[in-house]
């Protein structure tokens, strides 16, 4: 099993929980959500400590992570979209967290399954649709009629409209597991290169050297697209929440 | 998601395999398949999702958010301070320039003023200087004219003896004769008049 690239995901059960004939076992899953909420928490908490009024390095991350979703939120929702700052921010500093620790080998993913990134999804979809609805009533629905439409075209449009919006949980989940466990098996596989190379004596290490490269290459990358999924996921929500505040486009 | 589904099928048959040859039927039976693909999981996942999640968002919403909310505005407001406070020191700075300049420019006046007094009253010193020489050289000049007016006078006395004298010596050298002296003196008064 250790060369399977898929045996990463497998998810393990530490402390068997049953209710009701549902598994809501304490999994090694579990654990790293409680370790990402723990060490994001901490590190924003212990950083901004000494309220430093010029800050160190670490409370700079803080501050500017603070600023750099602020801005974010800001700048696609507006002043009325500022209320959901907690929110967003929260979703951006989990997702960053879960996608960095997963890098570490040996460490489990959280966001490589696609029930937590649909989870996720449908909480930033359903925090849309409830506020829409309660702030603007039946208003809310204005968002799947864009002015200026020619009034033969709005069936059609109305239709597209709303297959886009049922679409964008799907696309939002898929987006960040798809990147995640793509990722991860690629690493995994380049890496299993090395070691099954390296199995064939001299010429096999010397072979084995371009895939250790890609290897190491692609661990960069990753790093990338784990800061880069873990924004356009809060940019997607900040641009789905400018919808429920202001829904007439 | 093509290479995901791809897995999932291999990883399917490759677990179906395993289990069938070593006939292991534990819980792990039904955790068969691609794992992120595996509902029996879901429910655990979804659960501790919203605490974890949950948790994360009460404590960044109560806690962190305003801290670090709070140091910004802190250092927001410390800065447009500074900024007062430069503004008020350059303020005062520049009344302390013009209040300096004030100050020159009223010191050049009153030197001026002291310069002007000085000169004046200088020159009214010099005025009444020359004017009392000037007097003092009239009446040395009043006096002189005197006293050659009366030297002139008796020398014009002399003149008329002397012309009378002068005249009888000549007319009686020329003549021989002798002139009467009322007569010479007749002739002299015609004469000068």
């Amino acid at each position: 099993m250790a060369n399977d690239p898929i045996h990463q995901f497998q998810i393990s059960k530490w402390i068997p929980i049953e209710v009701g004939g549902l598994d809501f076992s304490f999994t090694n899953s579990s654990a790293f959500m409680v370790a990402t909420v723990v060490a994001a928490g901490a590190f924003l908490f212990l950083t901004t400590s000494s309220r430093g009024l010029v800050p160190g390095r670490l409370q700079s991350i803080s501050e500017m992570s603070y600023e750099f979703v602020a801005s974010m939120l800001r700048d696609s929702a507006g002043s009325h979209g500022m209320r959901f700052f907690p929110f967003v921010f929260s979703i951006f500093m989990f997702v960053l967290m879960a996608n960095l620790l997963g890098l570490f080998p040996y460490f489990f993913t959280v966001t490589s399954h696609i029930i937590v990134t649909f989870a996720l999804a449908l909480l930033v979809i359903g925090t849309v649709v409830v506020y829409g609805f309660l702030k603007h009533g039946f208003g809310f629905l204005k968002l799947f009629v864009p002015q200026g439409v020619p009034a033969v075209v709005v069936p059609l449009v109305v239709l597209i409209e709303i297959v886009s919006f049922l679409s964008r949980p799907v696309s939002l989940s898929v987006r960040l597991f798809a990147n995640m466990l793509a990722g991860h098996i690629t690493l995994k596989v380049f890496a299993g290169f090395v070691t099954s190379l390296s199995a064939f004596g001299v010429a096999g290490a010397a072979g084995a050297v371009l895939p250790l490269i890609m290897t190491v290459a692609i661990t960069g990358l990753e790093f990338l697209v784990a800061f880069m999924q873990a924004y356009v996921f809060a940019v997607l929500t900040c641009m789905y929440l400018n919808d429920a505040v202001h829904p007439g486009h | 998601m093509f290479v995901a589904s791809a897995f999932a099928a291999s990883a399917q048959d490759a677990a179906e395999a395993t289990h069938s040859e070593t006939g292991v039927a534990s819980e792990g039976a039904h955790e068969a398949g691609f794992p992120p693909f595996d509902s029996s999981t879901f429910p655990s996942q979804i659960l501790w999702l919203a605490i974890t999640f949950g948790l994360f968002y009460l404590f960044l919403k109560r806690v962190v958010l305003p801290r670090i909310g709070g140091i910004l505005e802190v250092r927001r407001d410390r800065i447009a301070q500074d900024l007062d406070q430069a503004a008020r020191m350059k303020e005062e700075a520049d009344q302390a320039v013009a209040a300096y300049e004030q100050e020159l420019a009223d010191a050049r006046k009153k030197a001026n003023v002291i310069g002007q007094e000085a000169r004046d009253a200088a020159k009214v010193e010099a005025d009444a200087e020359r004017q009392q020489i000037e007097k003092d050289l009239d009446a040395k000049l009043a006096k002189a004219e005197e006293r050659i007016a009366s030297i002139k006078e008796t020398a014009m006395k002399d003149v008329g003896a002397i012309a009378e004298d002068t005249a009888a010596s000549i007319v009686q050298e020329l003549v021989g004769g002798r002139l009467d002296t009322t007569a010479a003196k007749a002739a002299v008064k015609a004469v000068k008049q």
